[in-house]
């Protein structure tokens, strides 16, 4: 082995907000031993070309997420609830409804 | 009930993620997934990770020699853009369940392949216009392909890479037609640029077909949707029209076109020549591993450093939480 092996620094999660008012999405992931650190490396990551107005970073090991084998089961109450759509209902012709 | 023997229920989830990748579904980093596709996806990637940190060795050679600060700005903001690419791709690798450090490790360890075109020396500026149009241009036909891969973290970064990749070679490419189009001095040194670099360029894409024993499961599985030659051929029916447009010429006397199929049909790849650099013995490869250990142990003390301070920073925190109970 060429170097003593270095711990890892911790992973965080990148979130960029593009323009004002637009929500933050996922951008990607980086190491960096601090918030602070972490914020920094963002910008120089995932925002050298104006992506982002705004940035969150959030330790990797904080997120909980559905696991896919919960696709079925966890997702199904949305799957037969058509009336929470305006399609569902039908009026008469003609009539400006909006 | 069903009972199903642990090799029953393997070939069915194969079944269903065979489905999903024929219906063009993105794989994502929780999803179950057959070990020969993470580990064929590690490796890809974690080569490709690596091209792009080996590939700021031969460009950062020249920064400081820039003859105008014009030049001078884009090839630092180049060489940074491959830093970055090169951490995007490693985080993406990361979600298939492997270290970043492990991989950066491997690297420094000489046990990782990168791609062979860094292996080659930069001896004249006219290489920083070569590689940008045609290493960057070759890496963009290429990374074009794998944006659509059915790894949905790899896919991300490619779509990421490919924006940024597009500066690189339109760049390169000026910078060719101003030295094409200056002095014949400078015009010689495009041309005995292009000269070196054809070659090597076209072995990016990988040998051919018939020889290139990963390609079949990678197409397969989504991860590529074309094949080394396929993509061969885009880069040259690509590039010889660029290389007309500025009068210079490519180093193959068998180059044709073809008019049945609208393909220019280059000479024999010098596969030898491949398979030296692959296996280490081109022009660089222990001066890029080199370069890149003493910038690792030079760097040691900032990763010290930050870690240090992150370290005190936390121990005030606590003491000033355990002061205010």
């Amino acid at each position: 082995m060429y170097a003593d092996a270095e711990t890892s620094w911790p992973l965080w999660e990148v979130f960029t907000q593009g323009t004002d008012g637009a929500p933050h999405q996922h951008a990607g992931s980086l190491h960096a031993t601090s918030a602070e650190h972490a914020l920094q490396n963002a910008r120089d990551v995932y925002a050298r070309r104006n992506e982002a107005v705004n940035l969150w970073v959030v330790p990797s090991a904080a997120i909980t997420g559905s696991t896919p084998e919960d696709m079925g089961p966890f997702f199904d109450p949305a799957h037969d609830k058509a009336y929470r759509h305006p399609q569902f209902y039908k009026v008469p012709k003609g009539v400006k409804v909006f | 009930m069903t009972t199903q023997t642990p090799v029953a229920d393997d070939a069915a989830r194969l079944a269903a993620f065979e489905a999903r990748i024929a219906a063009d579904e993105s794989i994502e980093p929780k999803d179950w997934m057959p070990e020969r596709y993470r580990s064929q996806l590690i490796r890809m990637m974690s080569q490709h990770a690596h091209s792009e940190v080996v590939g700021m060795l031969p460009e950062g050679n020249w920064i400081t020699r820039a003859p105008s600060l014009r030049r001078k700005m884009i090839l630092l903001a180049k060489v940074q853009d491959e830093g970055g690419h090169g951490l995007y791709i490693y985080c993406g690798t990361e979600t298939l369940g492997v270290d970043r450090q492990e991989l950066v490790q491997q690297l420094l360890d000489g046990k990782a392949k990168y791609s062979s075109i860094f292996n080659y020396p930069t001896l004249s500026w006219a290489d920083i216009g070569a590689i940008g149009w045609l290493v960057d241009g070759a890496a963009i036909v290429n990374q074009t392909m794998l944006a659509k891969a059915s790894y949905g973290p790899y896919a991300r970064a490619m779509v990421r890479i490919c924006k940024e990749e597009n500066f690189h070679k339109k760049q390169g490419y000026e910078f060719m037609v101003t030295l094409a189009r200056g002095t014949p001095a400078q015009k010689a040194m495009a041309q005995e640029s292009l000269n070196r670099w054809w070659w090597p360029s076209l072995m990016m894409f990988g040998p051919h077909d018939a020889d290139s024993p990963n390609s079949d499961e990678l197409k397969k599985w989504g991860v590529k949707r074309k094949s080394n030659d396929e993509l061969r051929q885009r880069f040259v029916n690509l590039t010889i029209a660029q290389v007309k447009a500025i009068d210079l010429t490519v180093p193959d006397p068998d180059l044709r076109y073809d008019e049945a199929s609208g393909d220019w049909i280059t000479g024999p790849i010098d596969w030898d020549e491949f398979w030296r650099v692959v296996k280490g013995h081109g022009p660089c490869n222990s001066e890029r591993l080199g370069a890149r250990r003493k910038a690792h142990d030079e760097g040691r003390w900032v990763r010290d450093a930050a870690m240090a301070y992150a370290e005190k920073q936390q121990r005030n925190n606590r003491e000033t939480t355990e002061r205010q109970q």
